[in-house]
């Protein structure tokens, strides 16, 4: 290309504590273009974000913008600059209106006091320079998550802006949410701003991107057109396993026992709840691998939390083992063997600030009790092993688990609650939000408990990993479930039109 | 993580030791001390008796705080402890006798016990934001109190009461054996059992620790329990030191030097990770300190700026982000050595 790069990151270095995050990596990205960074957790991606953005130091190298040496030090110099972030958790305050949102921090002032109109007004014109349909005086909680996204970004280019950095954007959106927000890409890149687009969705990344920069353990790969780069050549890239097998990812635990001799280990009759759940029946038979499809809010989440004891149910009954059980606290639940991961890693599952040995030892000290804790030897025998067992990196026990990668933070979680033995496993989106390594050995390790007897129910917003490792596949809409497949008999064109089926009935 | 741990007591630690050696060089009868018919008199074991009523409020404020909640009663529910066991002490026939004594002070510390559950059980169950469900009881516990002696100042004669906290044990104070006792039962209940970690795992993320079947009901309830029993306590040595049931006056903010206490020790007001340890380094600290200012001839009004200067430092001391601009000042600026390494560095093994 012979126009020159609007950022151009050269030799860039970090290091933490002796543990090198990013090595001389280059990178540049062009006016209006829309670029993907890939790579897997720990590849150095968030870590070279951050020192676009000014949230981090560079030990050594340079991030030029427009070929100048720009201040960087701050992610408030960043944005003067030019440099822009919509971070994955939107940071935006839901008390406040949303022409507050996006004028904070930068409110037109009259005599020193805030300019209501103005605000009201620079705010309608942000919102309406993409396209988005809203009232600026309105409250930003009573916005839906996709829509709060969209107002992030109106906050995020109502200043100058030449570099939009968007950071696993599309991750809690369902698909006309995400078409909505390429649509407003697609507007901001033909005004000629760059975008960085970082998302695990390949699809996503394949629709949008024009350019791909691989980073791998905090060294740039390479950087590609995307129409010239393969998708299995992308992932190799990302992996570096010259031999990504990808056979062993299309490989479904065979049931463990034959179909008719088993036994239902849960029936749910009529479970409901208001808002969340229509009247609905399922039976989940001893040692099968159910899948759950649907998008979000279909009830797919719902359903899960119902089952085990999370949310409490406001009609219907449970048989847990043919007898009736009703789960108020979901402590209840796992004490018959029922055991929920939530989709919300972060606020439902780990505790950040406690040790990895003490996240794995603690639903089954919970079960325990306070007057029985478990022996300190007991514990590293324990957190050990499971380590060992779900390849859990660093293997240090005594490190935070907040400071793990996300993928890792799944495994902890896991690890937890296998450590109680669960007999009914309910993973709720056990692999969003992770890379593709961790992904893999996510759904192989269920697939491998599945074939060791576990009843599980997996949840996942991607329909090929659902079609693919269940047994059998049920599909929610609109809170109820609408139909139920064997995976072998369906496509997943056909899994997609029955998850997304519209109004109109075709 | 054990390193941390460490690292952050420090600083209360040294903040401490710089406050006795500010004594001991300002006066150097501070540090001595003498032995009188086999007991030991001096500034130094002052302060270990005179911190007893705080060191037991903080360990309970500890524990709650650690919840992510904070307790506002505590200086009133002293003022009922103190009362209940006055009023029964006076009303007997036999003030003087070792049972009266002992029923007197189990009533007292009961009472707080369940006026604690009962904060508990509107944290916990009710859901009602700790400040203001302890503030309930904050301003309405002095009206209690001032109801069961009714409306006076109680005062009594009990030689075996005054031994709370005016008598001596094996050569030391009896008051500064009763928080030594708080500390080392508490210290053994918390990380001998699982509730230690059970409640910062309830500190840092409620929701998750839900998930994960722990009882965080049962946890945030029992923690306002025993908060309410260590004031209890609090309040019979406080009342058995000056032999009279105070209302208006015992343990008067209070819950503001323990919360200080607990801050200064370590341990976030966010919740989660807590230092017991830090706590008790904390509670001397503020001793020593009004132990300073009463030498140095300070009104007692003027009291609260000492304190707030303290504070002010050892939270400096503490804070990251000061810490990282102080070693940004320093000459060494060469990009590839400024990592968090030298700030560990810098601490003396």
């Amino acid at each position: 290309m012979d126009v020159d790069p609007v950022v151009q990151v050269i030799g860039a270095s970090v290091r933490f504590a002796g543990d090198i995050a990013l090595d001389g990596v280059d990178f540049r990205m062009f006016a209006g273009e829309v670029h993907s960074l890939m790579g897997e957790n720990g590849a150095g991606k968030s870590t070279l974000i951050k020192a676009m953005t000014g949230a981090l130091r560079l030990d050594a190298g340079a991030v030029l913008l427009e070929g100048r040496d720009v201040d960087l030090s701050t992610p408030a110099a960043a944005q003067r600059a030019g440099i822009s972030t919509v971070y994955q958790e939107i940071d935006l305050l839901p008390n406040l209106s949303v022409a507050e949102n996006i004028m904070l921090g930068r409110e037109p002032r009259r005599l020193g006091f805030i300019d209501w109109r103005r605000t009201r007004e620079a705010a309608g014109q942000a919102l309406s320079a993409l396209g988005i349909d809203i009232d600026p005086a309105s409250m930003l909680s009573s916005h839906r998550l996709a829509t709060q996204q969209l107002i992030a970004i109106a906050r995020a280019i109502s200043t100058d802006v030449k570099v939009l950095v968007l950071d696993e954007p599309t991750s809690s959106l369902d698909q006309d949410e995400v078409d909505e927000l390429f649509r407003v890409i697609r507007r901001l890149k033909s005004r000629g701003v760059a975008i960085l687009f970082v998302s695990h969705f390949l699809e996503q990344v394949y629709e949008i991107c024009d350019r791909i920069t691989v980073l791998r353990n905090g060294v740039l790969v390479g950087e590609y057109v995307t129409t010239e780069l393969l998708r299995l050549d992308l992932v190799q890239k990302m992996l570096g396993k010259a031999t990504f097998d990808l056979e062993q990812m299309t490989t479904r635990a065979p049931s463990a026992t034959p179909a008719a001799a088993r036994e239902v280990k849960v029936s749910a009759q009529g479970i409901s709840r208001r808002n969340d759940m229509l009247p609905t029946d399922l039976d989940i038979y001893e040692g099968e691998l159910l899948g759950l499809a649907g998008l979000l809010g279909s009830g797919r989440t719902e359903l899960a939390r119902l089952l085990t004891g999370i949310d409490s149910l406001d009609g219907g009954r449970l048989m847990i083992d043919g007898v009736p059980r009703r789960f108020h606290e979901p402590r209840q639940a796992l004490r018959h063997g029922i055991a929920y991961s939530s989709e919300n890693r972060k606020s439902e599952g780990i505790i950040a600030q406690l040790s990895v040995r003490e996240n794995i030892t603690l639903a089954l000290q919970a079960e325990r009790g306070w007057f029985k804790p478990i022996p300190r030897n007991r514990q590293d025998e324990l957190s050990a092993s499971w380590i060992e067992a779900l390849d859990i990196r660093p293997a240090d026990p005594d490190r935070l688990a907040g400071l793990l990668s996300g993928g890792n933070q799944q495994k902890v979680l896991l690890a937890r609650l296998l450590a109680v033995a669960p007999r009914l496993l309910v993973l709720d989106e056990p692999t969003r939000g992770i890379d593709v390594g961790a992904k893999v050995e996510i759904q192989r390790l269920v697939s491998e408990l599945a074939i060791d007897g576990m009843t599980i129910v997996f949840i996942s917003a991607e329909l090929e990993e659902v079609l693919r490792i269940s047994h059998r596949v049920i599909v929610l809409r609109d809170r109820e479930i609408v139909a139920q497949f064997d995976p072998d008999e369906i496509t997943i064109e056909t899994l997609l039109t029955i998850v997304a089926k519209a109004e109109d009935g075709t | 993580m054990r390193k941390l741990l460490k690292h952050r007591i420090l600083w209360p630690i040294g903040a401490l030791l710089a406050l006795v050696l500010l004594n001991a060089v300002s006066r150097p009868s501070f540090l001595s001390i003498t032995v009188r018919d086999g007991e030991l008199y001096g500034s130094l074991i002052d302060i270990l008796r005179n911190s007893a009523p705080l060191m037991l409020v903080a360990l309970g404020m500890t524990l709650v705080i650690a919840t992510r909640g904070i307790d506002l009663s505590v200086g009133a529910q002293m003022a009922i402890s103190g009362a209940v066991a006055l009023t029964i002490i006076s009303d007997s026939k036999t003030p003087g006798s070792l049972g009266t004594v002992a029923v007197a002070i189990l009533a007292g510390v009961a009472i707080t016990f369940i006026f604690g559950l009962w904060n508990g059980f509107l944290v916990s169950v009710v859901g009602i934001q700790p400040i203001i469900a302890t503030l309930v009881l904050m301003l309405a516990g002095r009206g209690i109190a001032l109801l069961i002696t009714g409306g006076f100042i109680t005062t009594i004669t009990s030689a075996p009461y005054a031994q709370m906290s005016q008598g001596y044990l094996i050569g030391f104070p009896f008051a500064f054996f009763v928080s030594l006792g708080a500390i080392l039962v508490i210290s053994l209940v918390v990380r001998r059992t699982a509730l230690g970690v059970l409640t910062e795992s309830v500190g840092i993320n409620p929701e998750a620790s839900r998930l994960a079947g722990v009882r965080s009901r049962g946890i945030v309830w029992s923690v306002y329990g025993v908060s309410g029993l260590l004031a209890g306590v609090a309040g019979i040595l406080y009342s058995s030191n000056i032999m009279a049931a105070d209302a208006n006056n015992a343990g008067i903010n209070i819950e503001l030097d323990a919360i200080l206490a607990v801050v200064l020790g370590g341990t976030s007001l966010a919740g989660g990770k807590f230092t017991l340890a830090g706590t008790v380094v904390g509670v001397f600290i503020i001793q020593t300190l009004t132990s300073t200012i009463t030498f140095l001839g300070v009104p007692p009004a003027v009291t609260p700026v000492f304190k707030a200067l303290v504070v002010i430092v050892v939270c400096l001391a503490q804070s990251r982000r000061v810490r990282e601009w102080l070693s940004r000042i320093r000459p060494t600026r060469t990009p590839t050595t400024t990592t968090t390494t030298p700030v560990v560095e810098r601490i003396p093994a």
